[in-house]
């Protein structure tokens, strides 16, 4: 194979041949150089940015999905609260509304009581008038009965009656029957 | 025959000179190895991956954008389908050793089959044998600092088998765990490519070859070249599975090394 090779190469005319199984060390420099600058590089800036951002998206889903569910605990408690709130302003506001109606229906008593009493005391104060009225009235007429009757009778009975004594006696006999007469009717 | 080669000017047998590309720096010597083709396209090869990973990795966020998905996917392939399925657990630690080894590889790999590039550096020996050096000294290293340097060579030589067979068995063991490993696996690489850069070699050259020999071979000569476009294909194959093969190897040593038993 080599001696073909070794042949071949100079049959072509080459002036140096190469066995393809011995490695060039100049070769063998430069490749380690640049793989060890790609292994440098990839190795301490990419790859284990890569292994961080694989941690961190496990970190962001698992802690998604637990504050997820931490959410939802909170919005079910929540959810509670507000029912019971809303079962409290539900009573509170009925309780209010019975209370106003108690207290409507108090101040309308009151207010009935007060125009009640009122009205009372306006008849009893127009009875009491009328009352005095008429003793007032009455009165009056007693005395001008009195007259009346005096000048009546003098007119009858003429000039007999002027004697005082005896007209005052007669006056006051009449009249006492008059008042009978008035409380026995 | 080159005086006949009027199209191209290579000989039609591809030989192993091929392989050797006058250099670039000095222009077109012949004995200069420290810029050719090949060197220039590991350094490509070096800042490509390099570039790709820190700029799509600039910036990394917890839902990913595209380009940080591929590279996390790159990684994540080798980290979880290669490193933690072979070595287990362990693996982690050594995901970012084994992702690097892999893009190297198959980016140099790939350099075989891009059109106007279509030499992998890995046809040379020299990459591979680092490789595999580095691969080598690992699992070894690896081992040693798992079980102490006794008990590692205790476990990686004498296998649990009756006494009398041992005196076989140990000197086997030690030839196929500390000689031939690093040798098998930079030559499988190495001559993969060495392969594939050949067969395209043959193929393309072979075609100009018989259109330059007789006009009326020029129907046989497009079969060939259509043959070197079905092989580029075959070749990426090739590529993409020597890379793995590689890696999972090297993953499987240091497998080898951290296992308790034998």
């Amino acid at each position: 194979m080599l001696n073909s090779l070794t042949l071949l190469a100079a049959e072509a005319g080459e002036e140096s041949t190469h066995n393809p199984i011995i490695p060039i060390w100049q070769e063998i420099v430069v490749g380690t150089v640049a793989f060890a600058l790609l292994c440098f590089v990839l190795m301490k800036f990419v790859f284990p940015q890569m292994e961080k951002t694989f941690r961190a998206r496990v970190d962001a889903i698992e802690g998604g999905i637990k504050r997820a569910e931490a959410a939802q605990a909170e919005a079910n408690e929540l959810l509670e609260q507000y029912r019971a709130q809303l079962a409290e302003a539900r009573t509170e506001a009925a309780r209010i509304r019975d209370e106003a109606r108690a207290d409507a229906e108090g101040i309308r008593s009151d207010v009935l009581a007060k125009a009640r009493e009122e009205s009372d005391r306006i008849i009893n104060a127009g009875r009491e008038q009328l009352a005095t009225q008429r003793e007032s009235i009455v009165r009056e007429l007693r005395s001008e009965v009195g007259t009346l009757a005096v000048d009546l009778a003098s007119k009858i009975v003429g000039e007999s009656l002027a004697d005082e004594a005896r007209n005052r006696g007669t006056v006051d006999r009449f009249i006492n029957e008059l008042g009978a007469g008035t409380g026995g009717r | 025959m080159t005086g006949s080669s009027t199209v191209l000017a290579a000989e039609f047998p591809p030989s192993v000179e091929d392989f050797y590309l006058p250099s670039i720096l000095p222009w077109n010597a012949h004995d200069s190895y420290w810029f050719t083709k090949v060197t220039a396209l590991v350094w490509v090869a070096a800042a490509i991956i390099i570039i790709f990973f820190l700029v799509s990795y600039r910036k990394p966020q917890l839902v990913p954008t595209k380009k940080q998905w591929l590279a996390e996917s790159a990684y994540g392939f080798v980290r979880n389908n290669i490193a933690v399925e072979m070595i287990g657990p362990r693996g982690v630690a050594f995901a970012p050793y084994l992702t690097t080894l892999f893009a190297f590889v198959l980016v140099n790999n790939f350099f075989g089959i891009v059109p106007l590039i279509q030499i992998s550096p890995n046809s040379h020996i020299a990459f591979p044998a680092i490789l595999a050096v580095i691969s080598y000294v690992m699992f070894i290293a690896v081992g040693i600092r798992h079980h102490g340097f006794f008990k590692y060579f205790k476990n990686a030589l004498i296998p649990p088998a009756p006494w009398f067979i041992l005196p076989l068995l140990i000197p086997i063991e030690f030839f196929s765990n500390f000689l031939v490993r690093p040798f098998s696996l930079a030559v499988r690489l190495f001559a993969n490519m060495f392969a594939g850069h050949m067969l395209l070699l043959v193929f393309t050259l072979g075609g100009f070859a018989m259109i330059n020999a007789n006009a009326w071979l020029a129907p046989v000569s497009v079969v060939s070249w259509i043959m070197t476009i079905a092989l580029t294909f075959l070749e990426f194959l090739v590529i993409c599975l020597q890379a793995y093969v590689f890696t999972v190897l090297t993953a499987s040593y240091v497998q080898g090394a951290l296992a308790d038993e034998h």
